[in-house]
């Protein structure tokens, strides 16, 4: 086993509303170990986005993690005073935005916005103010070279509305890893970009991964990436976790009918006359939920005793469900 | 270190500019905005080389020229173009040294006001909460109040003299950048570069200077210009009402005021002086126009 990056304990990040109390963050464990990569999976508003933003401490009014602990290094992050928690965002887990398009400043070149990151984190740059900028300017480049930008020379003067799409995404990898951090949360990389240079974008983060020894947190809603990119997979459902595990197994044998459904729900073009099934239903509002599976209502084999607390359980090679009745209709068919 | 390289065919061969510049190209390319800032420039080099250009003292009275007439009427000299007042004193040269007190008021009126306005806006609308509570509330009541009223109330309590009038000036200015600024940088704090620098552990100040500021310089631009024109035609109006620079230093809304009683027979007291408020404000209203114009994104294309 190798060591542990970040590791989540029973994460609940609540937003108190004026409609009553949103739960949705629910109980989220998972672990992360170095240089691994992790895949968490779920629909729009399964709580993906706001469980790395409790890591990054983004959670905005009026969110707030209402228990669990968040440890990463060895630092529990949960109550870290604002101060350090600067000092660790940027340097030691950095984090990519779902969109590239806004997601850099229009009134700054390129360079400019690498090269501010590295003067707030940077400890190695030396020397006078001036000095230390030329020094960053050289990282800059070179961080726009590892990413893949074209003649990054002479781009490195560039406005953000000067580069395409995909362009505009490797900037931004390329400003997040500037620092060299230990955790990348790459928030949907992919979902702007078209799939050619989908491919490439998660080739170059799975290339710097190993080229850095970072640890990859992939959030994503398309379980083919995951299946290329990930080693572990984390799906998420109405906030809670209901399956995770080692990617191939997960994928090969889903135990929980929401997993089994989200493959069902691919298209596939070697396979024309299969019908994609979508997953019936919507996901619950988070408001005041009972303690019971929060799949049932939209779950094929929904029974009686669903309605009770459901807890995760181990069902071997590493692998968890949120299912008293997993495994079954099992995804030999996907 | 080795290098990945994909090609995307976005060679970027376009040279680089920012959307200010580009707007400001935009701007330059209209030859009404550019004629008024011309005309705007003039004004403004003329406040500064006042004690060269004028063709006389602006104090220098002699009651043997007591409201002589324009030079191309009867009686006129073509030493003293506009005419003198009644007094004796040069029209043109009062008008030239006057535009120093309107000019000097217009722009530290419109620099104290939006730098507060803009840090108090910034403030507002990025930290949110008490800050912005405390912040919109006092906007809201000195919005309340008449503009010139409150002047007016502010210098009689402090007395005439510059330097009280552009803190009279100033005390309510500031209100509208910052209206302006709030309402630009909430918008804006919700971009993802702002969630991004957040991200990337900017401090508060930092997200508010460097990633904010720089966004909504443009709104903030057009609305100083515009405000500068109102500010303009305030302090003649304090000057008109007594209240603003004390005599003998010129300023275009006294010279309007001293004219009044002569304006049926000698109206050449009053006209040029109020000429000169007119094409400035006018200048800097279409200047700020084709400012508004060129940073509109709906007006382009």
């Amino acid at each position: 086993m190798k060591d542990t990056v970040l590791q989540i304990r029973d994460l609940k990040t609540c937003f108190d509303t004026r409609d009553g109390m949103v739960t949705a963050v629910d109980g989220v464990s998972l672990s992360l170990g170095r240089g691994e990569c992790l895949g968490v999976v779920g629909e729009s508003g399964s709580g993906k986005s706001v469980t790395f933003a409790s890591v990054m401490g983004l959670v905005k009014n009026p969110g707030f993690i209402a228990k669990g602990s968040i440890n990463f290094e060895g630092r529990e992050l949960v109550g870290l005073d604002p101060k350090n928690y600067r000092k660790l965002r940027g340097k030691e887990i950095a984090m990519t935005m779902q969109d590239a398009q806004t997601a850099l400043n229009p009134a700054y070149t390129v360079s400019n916005q690498i090269i501010e990151v590295l003067l707030a984190h940077d400890e190695t740059l030396s020397g006078s103010r001036k000095a230390q900028r030329r020094q960053a300017r050289q990282q800059a480049l070179e961080m726009l070279q590892l990413v893949g930008i074209p003649s990054a020379e002479t781009r490195l003067d560039d406005y953000p509305h000067q580069f395409s799409g995909g362009m505009r995404q490797r900037v931004m990898i390329a400003i997040a890893l500037a620092c060299k951090p230990k955790l990348l949360i790459a928030d949907e990389p992919t979902t702007a970009l078209d799939v050619t240079i989908q491919a490439q974008v998660l080739e170059l983060i799975a290339d710097i991964r190993d080229k850095l020894g970072m640890s990859v947190i992939l959030i994503t809603h398309d379980l083919g990436v995951v299946a290329e990119y990930c080693d572990n997979v984390v799906v998420m459902y109405a906030g809670q976790v209901v399956e995770n595990g080692p990617t191939g197994a997960v994928i090969a044998t889903p135990q929980h009918p929401y997993t089994q459904g989200l493959l069902r729900s691919i298209p596939r073009l070697s396979d024309l006359s299969r019908r994609i099934e979508p997953i019936k239903g919507t996901v619950p509002e988070l408001i005041d939920l009972p303690d019971q599976c929060r799949f049932m209502d939209r779950c094929t084999r929904a029974q009686a005793s669903c309605r009770d607390l459901i807890a995760m359980q181990d069902c071997g090679a590493g692998r968890q469900v949120r299912c008293i009745a997993p495994g079954l209709a099992g995804g030999s068919d996907v | 270190m080795t290098t990945v390289t994909y090609w995307t065919g976005d060679a970027g061969t376009a040279k680089s500019e920012t959307l200010f510049q580009r707007n400001m190209k935009l701007f330059a390319s209209s030859r009404l905005s550019m004629f008024f800032l011309f005309i705007t420039l003039g004004f403004v080099f003329m406040a500064i080389a006042a004690p060269l250009i004028a063709p006389h003292d602006p104090s220098d009275a002699d009651l043997f020229r007591r409201l002589l007439p324009p030079a191309w009427m009867d009686g006129g000299d073509w030493s003293f173009p506009l005419g003198c007042d009644a007094l004796g004193r040069d029209i043109l040269s009062r008008i030239i040294f006057g535009s120093r007190v309107s000019i000097f008021i217009g722009v530290t009126v419109i620099l104290v006001a939006t730098t507060i306005g803009v840090l108090a806006g910034l403030a507002a609308g990025y930290l949110r909460g008490w800050v912005d509570i405390v912040i919109s509330r006092l906007v809201d009541i000195l919005l309340g109040f008449p503009y010139l009223i409150f002047a007016i109330a502010l210098i009689a309590m402090t007395g005439p003299g510059l330097q009280n009038i552009v803190l009279a000036l100033a005390y309510k200015e500031w209100v509208i950048p910052c209206r302006v600024v709030r309402g630009e940088t909430l918008a804006t704090s919700g971009v993802e570069y702002v969630e991004a620098a957040r991200a990337m552990g900017a401090s508060k100040s930092d997200i508010m200077l460097r990633e904010i500021l720089p966004n909504i310089l443009s709104p903030v631009l057009v609305v100083s210009t515009v405000r500068m024109a109102h500010v303009i035609i305030l302090e003649a109006s304090l000057s008109f009402l007594g209240l603003g620079v004390q005599p003998p230093m010129a300023s275009w809304g006294s010279m309007v005021a001293d004219g009044r009683s002569f304006m049926l027979q000698e109206w050449w007291l009053s006209t040029f002086p109020g000429l000169a408020i007119l094409l400035l404000v006018l200048s800097i209203n279409v200047v700020s126009q084709g400012l508004r114009d060129a940073f509109d994104p709906r007006f382009h294309d």
